[in-house]
């Protein structure tokens, strides 16, 4: 059977036969993921806009969105404690916002249970708008119109960005359920 | 998506007791991050030991990325000079030349500085940095304005050390910790830079509007003097800075002052020193309180 279709035993995850999913690699790749778009914004420098997007709050929601009943209800409270230690943000920032936006989907899910992509596009353009207006409320700083202002290109860049984070993480959905393991 | 229902807990006690714990954690970390909020309002620096580890936890990579980002830009640099070579060429020898003659003047103003200075009975310390390193980092994704340094307490770096490039002032050192540090720029909407204009005594003070200009106060309110153009430099008042550093160009005048561009920007510089703060007791009288007198 092999010699006519080499693929004829194995799916989208890998061979069917003698192969399991890794359950380190299944569980963590949510999480590191998440932690990964959280670092990430340090490494570019930006003296005068607030320029490069929240990466790891347009992971966590793609991963809440994409992929619902993966992530726990609690999961913004330790991935915000990860993300306040980069971000520049007075320290609980995330923890509080990210814990509220997991408490918001949950809300909207429960209300809305059959949706469509662009129906959670919309929902996360309207927690991007939440939390970029609270970040500019609450960063420690004065807030003033110049600065609210300055958070329109990222605001609108963030949305944008949106559906592409939505296909990262369904290639690493794919990645984490691939069957790995040998039995 | 269709619904995937393992939030429907049906039937089993567990499955309800793990749902109903799940809301309940989440609402509980939400409220725990409201309350560090709240603290980190009133106690700004009480976490920075947490966040000047996580940096120095990921600096090997950060310091990595920016010696990268510094050497492409050299690489552009290289091709884009090739563009228009000639005419470009003809043009840097012309100012060459007059850069010389300036020079040649500028040597004299300096022999006669040291003689009046020398009849003045002044003397000139020599200002050594503290550390030249590069920034290698900053809070791109947030609203305020922090890069971070790639030297911290080890080498010698304290929180209020003013932070320069060779063009000009970068900011001011705001958290320390054992390999790493955190600026806070001069575009931040926190910081606050007593400045004066270049050619004359006009001292104003320049602020950070948050959108990567900066806002020029005018101490002496009348007739605004100033024009498009002026450049501003650090004044030395406050006692952190020394003086004469350039700071910004105006670009517009408002009604008490104007707005300004910054000289110095940190995206284009590579390597950056840190000075020792420049009159320390001074420094430590602007920020006692009025109610607490100064011991001595």
């Amino acid at each position: 059977m092999e010699r006519n279709d080499p693929r004829s035993r194995s799916d989208a995850y890998g061979s069917r036969i003698n192969r399991s999913h890794s359950p380190i690699i299944a569980n963590a790749v949510p999480w590191i993921s998440i932690v990964i778009g959280s670092i990430l914004p340090i490494f570019a420098i930006a003296a005068a806009l607030p320029m490069v997007p929240p990466l790891g709050l347009l992971m966590l929601l793609a991963w809440r969105l994409v992929r619902p009943g993966l992530l726990p209800v609690w999961a913004g409270m330790p991935l915000g404690l990860v993300d306040d230690l980069y971000s520049g943000q007075p320290f609980g920032f995330a923890i509080f916002t990210w814990s509220l936006i997991m408490i918001a989907i949950e809300l909207i899910e429960s209300r809305l249970p059959w949706r469509a992509f662009w129906q959670d596009w919309f929902s996360a353009g309207i927690l991007i708008l939440a939390y970029l207006l609270a970040g500019w409320l609450l960063s420690g700083g004065q807030p003033n119109v110049h600065s609210l202002v300055a958070l329109v290109p990222q605001l609108v860049f963030t949305i944008l960005l949106f559906p592409i984070a939505a296909r990262i993480v369904a290639m690493l959905d794919r990645f984490r359920l691939h069957r790995w393991k040998a039995v | 998506m269709a619904p995937t229902g393992s939030r429907r807990s049906g039937y089993s006690r567990r499955a309800q007791y793990n749902l109903f714990t799940g809301y309940v954690i989440a609402g509980v970390g939400a409220l725990i991050g409201a309350t560090l909020l709240v603290l980190s309002f009133f106690q700004p620096h009480l976490f920075g030991g947490l966040r000047g580890a996580a940096q120095d936890g990921v600096s090997p990579a950060t310091e990595t990325a920016a010696t990268v980002r510094t050497g492409s830009k050299g690489f552009w640099d290289t091709i884009s000079g090739y563009y228009r070579a000639g005419s470009k060429n003809a043009e840097l020898k012309r100012e060459m030349e007059i850069a010389r003659i300036r020079l040649a003047e500028a040597e004299a103003v300096k022999q006669e500085n040291a003689r009046l200075k020398g009849l003045l009975d002044l003397r000139d310390d020599e200002r050594k940095p503290v550390v030249v390193a590069r920034l290698v980092g900053s809070s791109a994704s947030s609203s305020r304005r922090f890069a971070y340094l790639g030297a911290g307490l080890n080498d010698g770096v304290t929180v209020g050390m003013p932070v320069r490039s060779p063009r000009g002032v970068v900011g001011r050192i705001l958290e320390t910790s054992g390999e790493s540090s955190r600026v806070l720029l001069l575009t931040d909407s926190e910081s606050v830079l007593p400045v004066r204009r270049a050619k004359d005594e006009v001292v104003a003070f320049a602020e950070g509007r948050g959108d990567g200009l900066l806002r020029i106060r005018l101490i002496n309110l009348g007739i605004n003097p100033l024009e498009p153009g002026d450049v501003f430099v650090t004044s030395g008042a406050g006692g952190y800075y020394p003086p004469g550093i350039a700071v910004a160009i105006l670009t517009e005048t408002t009604d008490d002052g104007g707005l300004a561009r910054i000289v110095s920007d940190p995206a284009a510089t590579d390597y950056v020193s840190v000075e020792p703060i420049f009159e320390p007791e001074a420094a430590l009288g602007a920020t006692t309180p009025v109610e607490r007198e100064l011991s001595e």
